[in-house]
């Protein structure tokens, strides 16, 4: 009976690999190529010639003219987006508590006046590490200290931030989000002009 | 909480119930080999794959020779990913050079994807090429998710079936899953994925500009990798500046459908379905979390009409969803509630007009509190194990809503087909249990329950139980097991249960801080999920042949109906219970025990 079926076992194995390791995928890449030609390469953000970053992958901010994304744990730098990583630090380690600490602080000290509590997602590691989006609470928490250290009104970086507001898909699925990317671009941009 | 959580879990599930007839119905009349709208197209190459391979569609097995040609079957698979991983350094579509998996993770790999666990000690875009990942992991996607069809097709054949041996024919199962159902699926379904943003191409990774250049600190080393020490004896560290960024891509696309639609799980890239190429947008995530319970669900309805009475598919159905409703419910209220710790740091954790608030590390923003949680029960529930959040850094109540939902055995939607024949099995305990009860003889499907049947039911529940106890016991009390735990205290004793429940479960996800990939764990855990599946598998089949020679019994004044509210009840009482009495003392000295620090 195990001789007699290992000719097919084998025989099977291979012609479904052929099928669905082969064919599939370049089936699939043949297509997604013609119909989605900037999707496939991985949405990428090009100024000047020259690729800026991905539409969906973020970058690391921490100078007070720009708004700051969400704290991220690639290593052995943050934003890595060639070895994604949550942090996995567990809800009641002192690691967590002594990092929340200190990212509020850094907010702080970046923004003295500002009294407001911190939005939780801006003190918090994405699970991906990546993550390209900020909350509106977070972005709006930033508005201050952005205005300021620009010297804009903070109409005009309430505007910059509406225009980079994603609502939610079909008005129901997911959460609003500010795309942090496009805003910190936006912002340069803006400040050019002026100069 | 928020109204609009509510509405999306509340959404979530009516379009998976929707889904499920439509579905299940293409799916009873592909199996029973009746025209179903793909044929034209696809018949001609079931019947060249028949006639390279040299089977025979007419040709029934009985459960033994069944059984020999899923466990060959997997045994080539396996034999054939471990070398694939050995030599992928040798091998082309090799852009980033990455070179051979070490032997026990190549092993543990190999294991894992082809017992549709997809259990990952490795980080997708730093380890596998894109060969092993196209034409390796992803061929295991879709054939051990048909294995697990099949597996079911003959218990399914068992029942309806009488006085006779034969079960159908494996490589019929396995082809006609593989190409009507599988392929055709994850074809439209990559195509939406990368219309969402996923990538799929064959060239290397990108490299952009950061807006911001980064830098960071790092030990100095020399060129044996040792650390270069300063005047004073320390390790000297050195400035690094980071002004571009490497961006992971690859045929991502392709292989992301099938994880899902398959409960396999195995991400392309490390941080799974977190990753924003892997997950893009609230839609993509929509349709990844309903791709998990799909096939699942709607086998349900397929089990029904082939068994001729749908009402039996719709009542395991319900006892499915009501599970699933009321942990995914649980996950939603606890992880809503955020983390007490962040409360007293000055963070705003309400939930708002401008943000959905709540325990927010490990998550992404797009996702929010709800959709992290819906999928985290889903993909727990059944055996699928990606992710979209990291379920390590959920708050104790949170992380037991994925940990108790793979303690139940994954028969709640559970694994592609072998969530459906598991949660068959618990309806057989159910009836037995009810038969004591009353003093009669049980049935099921006309079927009658015998000491024979019983044994191999027993089997199915006791194995899982103690292959993942006795390997969290060993894990903790040993120095080579306790090494890889990351996070302190009562959290890090789940993770290890966590671990062995997952893989011992054949689910595949993690409480990631567990630094799995070791030899200890890698074998240990090759092992477990081995067990899981066939240890399992072998009983079902076994269950399967015995069941089809008997006769079909009359339904009588005396026979236990199992379509009703009342046996939905007690089903979901009996799967509660057996989970939670073999587990509870576990649980107590892991979440339940940090949850009340």
């Amino acid at each position: 009976m195990w001789k007699r079926e290992l000719r097919p076992a084998l025989l099977m194995f291979l012609v479904l690999t052929v099928i669905t390791g082969a064919l599939y995928p370049l089936g699939v890449t043949g297509i997604a190529g013609l119909l989605f030609p900037n999707q496939v390469d991985g949405s990428l953000i090009r100024k000047e010639g020259e690729v800026v970053g991905s539409r969906l992958v973020g970058q690391p901010f921490d100078d007070p003219k720009y708004f700051w994304g969400r704290p991220s744990a690639t290593g052995p730098f943050p934003y890595n987006a060639s070895a994604s990583s949550g942090s996995n630090l567990g809800p009641a380690n002192d690691v967590l508590k002594k990092a929340v600490a200190e990212r509020v602080a850094a907010l702080k000290s970046a923004d003295p006046e500002n009294t407001d509590p911190v939005p939780v997602d801006l003190v918090t590691a994405s699970g991906s590490g990546l993550d390209p989006h900020i909350t509106p609470a977070s972005a709006e928490y930033q508005v201050g200290r952005v205005a300021k250290r620009r010297g804009l009104e903070k109409a005009v970086v309430r505007g910059l931030i509406s225009g980079q507001t994603e609502g939610r898909q079909f008005g129901v699925l997911g959460e609003q989000r500010v795309h942090l990317l496009g805003l910190n671009l936006a912002l340069d941009d803006l400040t050019k002009k002026s100069q | 909480m928020t109204t609009h959580g509510v509405l999306q879990i509340t959404l979530f599930f009516v379009v998976l119930v929707a889904l499920v007839k439509p579905l299940g119905w293409y799916m009873a009349r592909v199996f029973e080999g009746k025209p179903a709208g793909l044929n034209r197209l696809l018949a001609p190459v079931e019947r060249l794959i028949y006639r390279l391979c040299g089977v025979r569609e007419d040709e029934e097995m009985n459960w033994q020779r069944y059984t020999v040609a899923m466990l060959l079957f997997s045994l080539v698979g396996l034999i054939v990913l471990y070398l694939q991983q050995r030599i992928q350094g040798f091998l082309p579509l090799n852009p980033q050079k990455l070179g051979a998996v070490s032997p026990d993770s190549s092993l543990n790999t190999a294991v894992s994807f082809t017992t549709n666990t997809n259990w990952q000690g490795y980080g997708g875009e730093t380890t596998m090429s894109y060969l092993t990942q196209m034409l390796g992991l992803a061929v295991h996607n879709f054939v051990s998710a048909a294995a697990g069809i099949a597996i079911l097709l003959a218990l399914i054949r068992g029942f309806t079936r009488r006085s006779v041996e034969g079960l159908g024919n494996f490589w019929v199962d396995l082809t006609r899953s593989t190409l009507y159902v599988l392929l055709p699926l994850s074809f439209i379904f990559a195509l939406i994925l990368v219309a969402q943003g996923v990538p799929q191409t064959f060239g290397a990774y990108k490299t952009a500009k950061l807006l911001q250049p980064t830098s960071y600190d790092q030990a100095v080393l020399d060129q044996s990798g040792n650390p270069v020490l300063d005047e004073q004896g320390r390790p000297k560290r050195e400035k690094v500046t980071v002004t571009e960024q490497s961006i992971a891509v690859g045929p991502a696309a392709s292989q992301i459908a099938i994880k899902q639609l398959g409960t396999n799980g195995g991400g392309f890239f490390n941080a799974n379905s977190a990753h924003p190429l892997e997950n893009p947008t609230p839609l993509s995530n929509f349709l990844e979390m309903i791709a998990i319970l799909l096939i699942p669900a709607a086998l349900c309805y397929t089990f029904g009409l082939m068994v001729g009475d749908t009402k039996q598919g719709w009542a395991i159905l319900a006892a499915m969803t009501v599970v699933l409703v009321m942990f995914t419910a649980g996950g939603y209220w606890a992880e809503s509630a955020g983390n007490p710790m962040a409360a007293g740091a000055g963070v705003d954790q309400a939930a708002g007009n401008l943000q959905p608030g709540g325990n927010m590390e490990g998550k992404e923003v797009r996702f929010g509190i709800a959709n992290s949680v819906i999928w985290a029960a889903a993909t727990t529930a059944a055996s699928n194990g990606s992710v979209n959040s990291m379920h390590d850094s959920y708050t104790p109540l949170g992380g037991l809503v994925p940990l108790l939902l793979m303690q139940f055995g994954e028969v709640i939607f559970g694994g592609v087909g072998s969530g459906l024949y598991g949660m068959l099995v618990f309806a057989i305990i159910a009836v037995f249990v009810a038969g004591l009860m009353v003093g009669r003889t049980p049935e099921y499907l006309g079927k009658k329950i015998e000491a024979y049947e019983m044994k191999m039911a027993s089997l199915l529940i006791l194995i899982m139980p103690i292959t993942v106890l006795i390997f969290t016991a060993v894990a903790v009390v040993t120095d080579i097991g306790k090494a890889s735990i990351f996070n302190p205290g009562a959290h890090g004793f789940s993770e290890v249960l966590y671990a062995f429940t997952s893989m011992g479960n054949n689910n595949g996800s993690a409480f990631g801080g567990l630094g799995a990939n070791t030899p200890f764990y890698n074998l240990t855990g090759s092992f477990a999920m081995l067990v899981g599946r066939f240890w399992l598998a072998v009983p079902t089949l076994a269950l399967a042949g015995s069941l089809a020679k008997k006769k079909r019994l009359p339904i009588g004044v005396g026979t236990l109906p199992t379509h009703t509210p009342l046996f939905v009840a007690w089903l979901i009482g009996v799967i509660v219970i057996v989970g939670a009495l073999t587990f509870f003392p576990a649980l107590a000295l892991g979440p339940i025990a940090e949850h009340f620090k």
